[in-house]
């Protein structure tokens, strides 16, 4: 079964992505979006029924760090390719919360 | 008649859990480091970086939830919420939406004479977001990542309350139990614990919720109580010009007692959850809850009834020790040390607390060793300095933490018992004073106060007021 994306759905989706999509970018946009959902179709086929849903594909759970710090100072690294910094800080445009 | 309305009130409350590192990385937390020291590939979202959660973190969460009287989720998991903000490296915030840590608990409140229960819906770690810094001088924004990943607990509760008082009941009420589990520091002011207030009004006796706003950047408890009375008022005064109340996201100003939307509706929020595939499942047994469950500490409402039964404390002197985690600690530890519980407990109901308003100090600010009052208590009881000048060094261990033995000695401040420099005293006092001697031996018992002073003030207040007074009344 064919899906169809509508306008204001590529829209919407542009809009929470941040993206600014010309014509032709929103029309390739659907027909991947839309052969995404044919292929969820395909999965939908199958009965879960009473089947519990998977987050994780490893059978591994409890993986966790103690609580000890690592005291390094690590300005330098998070700030190597930062467009623009000011104060040990990236700088960016005015935002307010 | 106007028109009855009930305001309807639920909370979303962060806590910031005091972990020594992060939730997914082993960057520290410590407060006020310089901007993005505390940082690394995991808390600043580089790609290929892989978060392993901080076991603390799910044990603090569990203390927090056995303590509201939640039920612990056994397989417990993580969600990715996306949103795209400078203050979120990632792109989306690590949190739970689907399988919560603790969930169905209750906290018992008590606002004026009522006692009622708020319920809990659930509660959840997540981790918190980096801190913006609004540069006036050139018009930007600075990008601090130190917080980002710094642990949370978010804790929802019905919408079971009905006033501000029982909202500050019922964040005083958290906030004790999770000082007391030593999970937070739980300070408003500075943002280790943050309130969003969720709140509508409808008709008194009405069946169906009125719509909701939620209020967030409330700092202070007297800025969300003013928040609540701002916030019911604007909305009632909106049903009365027949207009709707729009479910929206509105920041409270504090300074200009106001709140206005911060997100508009094109705006809308649309976090599209799903599950974290970076971390694995907790599975949470009985084993595990059991163990957590055991080393629970004695919480407020246990200590305040066994302060009351075990040290005859008076049941209101007991709330406001207990009322704060570090007051109750320094009253234990001062009491065992000196073996007087009431003693103890009076220099902290008048001189401390009078040293705390003085000083607009909060009782989590107090910093003396309870050593040095339990010696204060001692010096007092042996007589060794009398009460004046143990309220004058009292004064001293509250400011300056100093050792009152040392002190007394060092100021010579010991009470003088020595009977043969006090008639020195005396005998020079009756001389200087004829008139008051005079009035005494004519009847007049006040004059005899004046001469105790003269006396007293003679000796540098180091005199034994008791032994002054008889002397005196021997003398003349």
């Amino acid at each position: 079964m064919a899906n169809k994306i509508s306008d204001e759905t590529i829209e919407y989706v542009g809009i929470l992505a941040k993206l600014e999509l010309s014509g032709e970018e929103k029309a390739d946009a659907r027909a991947d979006m839309e052969k995404m959902l044919d292929y969820i179709d395909t999965l939908n086929e199958l009965d879960t029924e009473g089947i519990e849903p998977m987050s994780h594909v490893f059978p591994v759970n409890n993986v966790f760090r103690e609580d000890v710090a690592s005291c390094i100072d690590g300005s330098e690294d998070t700030l190597a390719n930062a467009p623009l910094k000011k104060e040990n800080s990236f700088k960016v445009p005015k935002t307010i919360g | 008649m106007a028109k009855q309305y009930e305001t309807v009130i639920g909370l979303e409350v962060h806590v910031e859990l005091a972990t020594k590192t992060k939730i997914f990385c082993s960057c520290s937390t410590e407060f006020g480091g310089a901007p993005n020291t505390h940082t690394c590939p995991v808390c600043t979202g580089m790609p290929g970086s892989l978060p392993v959660l901080n076991k603390q973190v799910v044990e603090y969460a569990m203390a927090i939830g056995l303590a509201a009287n939640c039920e612990i989720t056994r397989v417990c998991k993580f969600d990715r919420k996306n949103y795209f903000y400078p203050d979120n490296p990632q792109n989306y915030q690590i949190s739970q939406l689907y399988l919560p840590i603790a969930r169905n608990g209750y906290v018992e409140i008590e606002a004026g004479s009522m006692k009622k229960r708020v319920r809990i819906h659930e509660m959840h770690m997540e981790e918190d977001a980096g801190k913006l810094v609004h540069d006036e001088w050139d018009d930007t924004s600075l990008v601090d990542y130190n917080r980002s990943g710094v642990p949370l607990v978010e804790i929802v509760s019905e919408p079971d309350m009905r006033s501000a008082d029982e909202v500050i009941a019922y964040l005083e009420k958290l906030r004790m139990i999770i000082q007391y589990l030593g999970a937070s520091d739980c300070k408003l002011q500075e943002g280790s614990m943050r309130a969003d207030v969720n709140l509508s009004v409808r008709e008194a006796g009405a069946k169906e919720f009125g719509t909701r706003t939620e209020m967030k950047n409330l700092n202070s408890f007297k800025a969300i109580a003013r928040a609540i009375e701002g916030e019911r008022e604007r909305q009632i005064e909106l049903l009365e010009a027949g207009k709707a109340v729009i479910q929206e996201t509105r920041r409270w100003d504090d300074n200009k007692e106001f709140s206005y939307a911060m997100r508009s509706k094109e705006d809308a929020q649309d976090y599209r959850y799903f599950p974290e595939p970076d971390l694995v499942p907790v599975i949470i047994d009985d084993e595990w809850i059991e163990k957590i469950r055991s080393r629970q500490p004695e919480l407020q409402t246990e200590k305040l009834m066994r302060y009351k039964k075990e040290f005859d404390i008076p049941e209101y002197d007991a709330k406001i020790i207990t009322g704060s985690k570090h007051m109750a600690d320094i009253f234990e530890a001062a009491a065992a040390i000196c073996g007087k519980p009431k003693k103890v407990s009076n220099w902290l109901m008048v001189e401390t607390l009078r040293l705390l308003k003085d000083h607009n100090m909060e009782p989590e600010e107090i910093s003396f060793a309870p050593e040095n009052l339990a010696k204060l208590v001692e010096l007092t009881e042996a007589g060794t300095i009398n009460n004046s000048v143990a309220k004058e060094v009292f004064e001293k261990i509250f400011l300056e933490n100093i050792d009152p033995g040392v002190y007394v000695e060092e100021h010579g401040l010991k009470t003088v018992n020595d009977e043969g420099a006090l008639e020195e005293v005396l005998k020079k006092v009756i001389a200087d004073n004829p008139q008051a001697v005079e009035d005494y031996r004519g009847g007049k018992e006040k004059a005899l106060g004046a001469l105790v002073g003269q006396t007293m003030k003679a000796m540098k207040g180091k005199a034994n007021p008791g032994m002054v007074n008889q002397k005196l009344r021997e003398m003349i």
